[in-house]
């Protein structure tokens, strides 16, 4: 598969979207790691690795802004984001651990909610297409608790298709819980996402099943 | 931008303060406590009308006085670690809400026993008391939300939180249990309501208060000492502190 | 925003609609509890007269107590928070659209049930009018004080007896100022002053409040 390096040349491809300068993170005053730094541009798909406990997930949340590093900053297109907390987050996209996917609530109520919290207008007609797409359709007005760990993952994931303003991807083991479909409709829609111009920046346990050139990051267990 | 240059040194300038400044705060806590309690409790006047029992406010108002006192310097520490977003200020507010707490216990103990000869009961629903009552209670639950965190960094924020919701409440508290009291008991006897007071009994008690502020300083800052070296055990600048110290 | 908050509004209310069991709990304690009192201190109509506010308002805060948890627990546990947290609209609105959402689907209740206590205590009808200006004015100050606690709380697997120790002492000034006003009532004195306290207090809290839940939140996300 040859991919469209278009964006590696563009002007606005140098300046980096997300970076961290200097980051350190502790957690229960154990020390994470220190002085951490890292960017990346527009295509950029950056790996995180690293053993249980080296704080992938940390630093994840830190990149998003919901926890204040210790010490060190994150800057989105050059800018502070606890600064510019609306612009960052009008352009961010995160997928964490618990899914944010209330039970109680069906699919597209979900989805409505999510939608009108993230600023995003999508049509009727736009939502059934992205369920057809996750096969959620037929499962819209049933309540999340009795849809299946992976069904109720897909309602999640359709925040890929539905915010499409978003160009920082943030995905902390997006894949847990997918059947072999599900994951290659993800592994498509970010290579479709990177070669659009946005950025990622992950965590899995799995290895990524795509032909794209990855950044990666490792972290190591400390003490 | 300071804090992001001198990451380290904060917590471990502090604890060097705290060592330089310690031994003088014990001299002089010792020297004034005992003076004050010697002056107060031997030496000064007996009360013409309750005798010698009096003397216990040498022990209770200097207390009850320092338990507000805490808080608020308990309050401003949370204060300024919330809006700086000092470290150091969430260890010292948390080193000195057990110190406030038994002040206040004090205070309350004190309280009770005078009242023992003057109303002829150990506990009377009287507005000082129950403001001191409802004192301990807001220390109390300072603390245990501290205890409650595993982080305690988390633990220190949250904290500090409540602590200053408490030193807004805490005037609000008091003139509603002022008002609830002279509603409901009428005109009764409040302890302490001529402020003029024989100068002969005054020196002492005053003393007496600096004493006990000076005495809680101390442990505040051994404290304040304990807590830094707790926290930051896994900083390099606690470990050759230990190291040195073990060699000699 | 407006769009954003009034989602957060109407889904509040739909989920507070779909866990209706859920909701009635502290309404049953709130009534238990106020039956228990004639039931220990004996049924005379004066003693329990007299003692009525007091009984009625205690057991409004720890009911009210039961119910704060879930203003945020659901969604800290899911995720809805950090989603909500990660959007443009301000959290400081956002708690308290949620609060007033919750203070209509798990305080009002109560509200509505009050004549029937006023009955079983032996309140009189002035008293009853005092007490339920009080409660109009005190019981928004409950659900906005105790969002701060909650928000602290969160974090802590076993929260709820916490809750109370920490916010049982700050409540006693309202417990204080709206039983007071049902006592004037009750002598056929004004109590517009102690009313215009709590409305202060309610003034001021709103005003605070909703910083201090959102920095509550925020601290619950470490």
């Amino acid at each position: 598969m040859v991919l469209s390096r278009r964006f590696f040349v563009d002007q606005r491809s140098i300046l980096p979207l997300l970076s961290a300068h200097e980051l350190s993170v502790s957690k229960r005053d154990r020390l994470l790691f220190s002085k951490i730094n890292l960017s990346v541009s527009a295509g950029d798909l950056m790996y995180i690795k690293g053993p249980n406990g080296a704080g992938k997930t940390s630093l994840l949340r830190v990149l998003t802004g919901l926890v204040s590093p210790e010490e060190g900053l994150v800057t989105y297109r050059e800018q502070d984001i606890v600064k510019f907390r609306d612009v960052f987050h009008q352009k961010l996209l995160y997928f964490g651990h618990a899914l944010g996917v209330n039970r109680s609530l069906n699919a597209l109520e979900n989805l409505h909610y999510w939608c009108s919290q993230h600023g995003v207008h999508p049509v009727e007609t736009e939502i059934y297409t992205v369920l057809g797409k996750l096969g959620l359709v037929g499962l819209e007005d049933v309540t999340v608790n009795h849809l299946s760990a992976g069904q109720q993952r897909r309602v999640a994931l359709a925040r890929f298709w539905l915010k499409t303003s978003a160009d920082v991807w943030i995905l902390d083991e997006p894949f847990t819980a997918l059947d072999v479909q599900g994951i290659a409709l993800l592994n498509k829609r970010i290579v479709e996402h990177l070669q659009q111009g946005g950025c990622v920046v992950m965590t899995s346990h799995q290895a990524l099943d795509v032909n794209y050139p990855t950044k990666e990051l490792v972290l190591e267990y400390r003490i | 931008m300071w804090k992001w240059l001198h990451p380290y040194a904060k917590t471990q300038n502090a604890y060097e303060l705290c060592r330089r400044l310690q031994p003088w705060f014990v001299i002089t806590a010792l020297i004034t406590f005992v003076v004050g309690m010697v002056w107060g409790l031997a030496f000064a006047p007996a009360d013409y009308q309750q005798g010698d029992s009096f003397r216990i406010i040498y022990i209770h108002v200097p207390s009850a006085i320092l338990s507000m006192g805490a808080y608020s310097a308990m309050a401003i520490a949370a204060f300024i670690g919330l809006v700086w977003q000092v470290r150091t200020a969430f260890m010292a507010m948390i080193a000195l809400a057990p110190i406030g707490a038994v002040v206040t216990f004090i205070a309350l103990f004190t309280g009770a026993a005078w009242g023992k000869p003057m109303w002829g009961t150990w506990w009377v629903w009287d507005a000082r008391l129950t403001s001191e009552l409802i004192l301990l209670f807001l220390y109390l639950g300072v603390i245990s939300l501290y205890a409650s965190f595993e982080d305690k960094h988390q633990a220190g924020k949250a904290a500090g939180v409540m602590a200053i919701v408490g030193v807004v409440n805490l005037p609000i508290i008091h003139f509603s249990v002022e008002w609830w009291n002279t509603l409901h008991q009428g005109a009764s006897i409040t302890k302490f309501d001529k402020p003029s007071v024989a100068p002969e009994m005054l020196w002492p008690l005053l003393i007496s208060i600096l004493g006990l502020a000076l005495v809680m300083a101390a442990i505040f800052i051994r404290r304040l000492q304990n807590e830094i070296l707790r926290r930051e055990l896994n900083r390099p600048w606690v470990q050759t502190l230990v190291s040195t110290a073990r060699e000699k | 925003m407006r769009d954003s908050l009034n989602a957060i509004f109407r889904r509040d209310l739909a989920l507070a609609y779909r866990q209706r069991s859920e909701l009635m709990q502290p309404m049953m304690f709130f009534i238990l509890v106020i039956s228990l009192f004639p039931l220990g201190i004996g049924p005379n109509p004066e003693i329990l007269q007299k003692v009525g506010p007091g009984v009625i308002w205690v057991a409004a805060i720890l009911s009210s107590l039961l119910g704060m948890e879930r203003l945020f627990k659901d969604d800290f546990n899911d995720g809805s928070l950090e989603q909500i947290m990660l959007s443009a609209t301000p959290l400081p609105m956002v708690v308290l659209v949620k609060v007033f959402a919750h203070w209509l689907t798990s305080i009002v209740p109560l509200l509505i049930l009050s004549p029937l206590l006023a009955l079983f205590l032996n309140l009189t009808e002035d008293m009853y009018w005092a007490l339920l200006c009080t409660l109009l004015l005190g019981t928004p100050l409950l659900s906005l004080v105790g969002a701060i606690a909650v928000g602290l709380t969160l974090g802590l697997n076993r929260g709820g007896v916490l809750l109370a120790l920490l916010l049982l002492p700050v409540f006693i000034p309202l417990l204080i100022f709206a039983t007071a006003a049902v006592e004037a009532a009750s002598l056929q004195l004004p109590y517009n002053a102690q009313l215009a306290i709590i409305g202060a207090m309610l003034l001021i809290s709103l005003a605070m409040a909703p910083f201090a839940i959102a920095y509550a939140l925020r601290v619950s996300q470490n």
